[in-house]
């Protein structure tokens, strides 16, 4: 069996950043992702980032996993796994289960770090699965990754950022977008990026949503239709929209089945996306060995990713002796880098839900 | 009420399992009141996603059904392993390092 100081699970933003912390303070560190490179949703990220230098202002997504792994590769104190399988975690000996290339291997990690990202919600309408039903972040690996078209004509439902990226980005792509449908009464993301679809055509309809996918092997059309204040779809507001392909950016859900495993007390924060791990301000969880970093704690975006990440490693290495100087000062400086993210109108939610989230007083 | 019925019936809650609405709405009527118990009486979230579509779903139905909010809805027990492993891989037992 294997032996590491820190095991990092999950190499998107927020692991990348973990790891090099890690990777920084000394302790041997293990990095592990299921893909077959890192990135996790960094590899389709080609918008160029804003906010700070710090978090990579002015450099596209893309680009951000290089530059980790660039550092990451020359630490002898560092192992990289890709296309390794974490299937599981045995809270009582701290052991991790991983499957890499058919083999079967126990990892023992005096800390963990989970890492693993969000998964898209789905949502419940008629004929579901038709084909040319997607998920946005499909659409967005099909286009940004592997440069091929998921169709012509796209109904967006949901209108949070991914669904007005991404619908973008199709247009971009020369892809034509019929409408974006939102339940809710207005859009759930940024102006900027509704302003520039609605600059390019595309029919915003907010308190709409998806009835049903019209087509008998694949998806012809969709009827929407208006919803009322409790949700529930006007009496004779249907209408059909030709589509061949129905795209859903209906919001993401921590994945967090290994703080389940390892038996972390769980809260459910809708704003925060759903079940998410209990943790303090050094983002440890209830179990003192494991500690939650990026999307898994808390549906956000990579900025904020990079920096709950950075500060689970430098807290996790130093709760083993591993400690750098300057690690409180640079502590306090990302603790404050991450309050100023989430400062403005749409932080406010997520402020609230990360205080519910958060261990009474701050720590354990 | 024929007409709903099968508008239900074409939608899918657990894909992997090919599980509908009105299969689940079955099963809670029948009284399984749990996400665990739907999924040991119709292996929803059992599929090689392990529950990462339906189980808001279904989390979603029940506290319908029951009139609860839905973080009063029991979530299910989870196990390893998260995602899908062979079983001759695990029977081949720990690799060499």
């Amino acid at each position: 069996m294997r032996e590491v100081d820190i095991a990092v699970i999950g190499a998107g933003p927020a692991g990348l950043a973990a790891a090099l912390a890690c990777g920084r303070s000394g302790a041997t560190t293990l990095l592990v992702d299921y893909m077959d490179a890192p990135g996790g949703q960094l590899i389709k990220q080609t918008h160029k980032f804003f906010g700070s230098e710090r978090q990579f202002a002015g450099t596209r997504g893309i680009q951000i996993p290089d530059i980790f792994i660039n550092q990451l590769s020359k630490m002898p104190n560092v192992a990289l796994m890709w296309g390794a399988n974490a299937s599981g975690y045995y809270a009582d000996s701290g052991v991790l289960t991983l499957e890499d290339g058919g083999k079967f291997i126990k990892v023992k990690a005096k800390r963990v770090i989970i890492a693993t990202g969000a998964a898209e919600k789905a949502l419940a309408f008629e004929n579901n699965d038709l084909p040319g039903v997607y998920g946005a972040g499909a659409v967005q690996t099909l286009m940004n990754v592997h440069g091929v078209k998921p169709g012509d004509r796209v109904l967006m439902v949901g209108s949070g950022n991914i669904g007005l990226i991404v619908s973008y980005q199709l247009i971009q792509a020369h892809v034509e977008v019929v409408a974006l449908v939102e339940a809710a009464g207005c859009i759930g993301g940024y102006l900027v990026h509704a302003a520039k679809l609605r600059r390019a055509g595309v029919p915003i309809l907010t308190s709409h949503t998806i009835v049903r996918a019209l087509g008998e092997q694949t998806v012809r059309g969709a009827v929407v239709a208006q919803v009322d204040h409790s949700w529930q779809v006007k009496p004779g507001s249907e209408r059909e929209v030709a589509c061949d392909v129905i795209c859903l950016a209906v919001g993401l859900t921590p994945l967090v089945d290994m703080m389940w495993q390892a038996g972390c007390e769980m809260r459910y924060v809708p704003a925060l996306g759903g079940h998410v791990p209990v943790r303090d301000e050094n983002m440890r969880a209830s179990n003192p060995a494991v500690y939650v970093a990026g999307d898994a704690g808390g549906v956000e975006e990579a900025s904020s990713a990079m920096i709950s990440g950075e500060i689970a490693g430098i807290s996790a290495a130093k709760s083993l002796g591993f400690e750098v100087e300057g690690a409180d000062a640079r502590l306090s400086q990302l603790k404050a880098d991450l309050a100023a993210i989430r400062s403005g109108p749409t932080g406010e939610k997520i402020c609230a839900g990360i205080e519910r989230a958060m261990v009474c007083g701050g720590e354990w | 009420m024929a007409e709903r019925e099968t508008q239900d019936d074409n939608i899918v809650i657990c894909r992997c399992e090919d599980i509908t609405l009105s299969e689940i709405r079955d099963l809670i009527a029948q009284g399984y009141h749990t996400i665990d118990e739907i999924k040991r009486v119709s292996r929803a979230g059992m599929g090689p996603c392990q529950g990462r579509t339906c189980r808001q779903l279904i989390a979603r139905e029940l506290a319908i059904a029951l009139g609860v909010p839905i973080e009063q809805v029991e979530m299910p027990t989870f196990r390893p392993p998260s995602r899908p492993v062979l079983l001759s891989t695990i029977a081949r037992g720990e690799a060499d390092e």
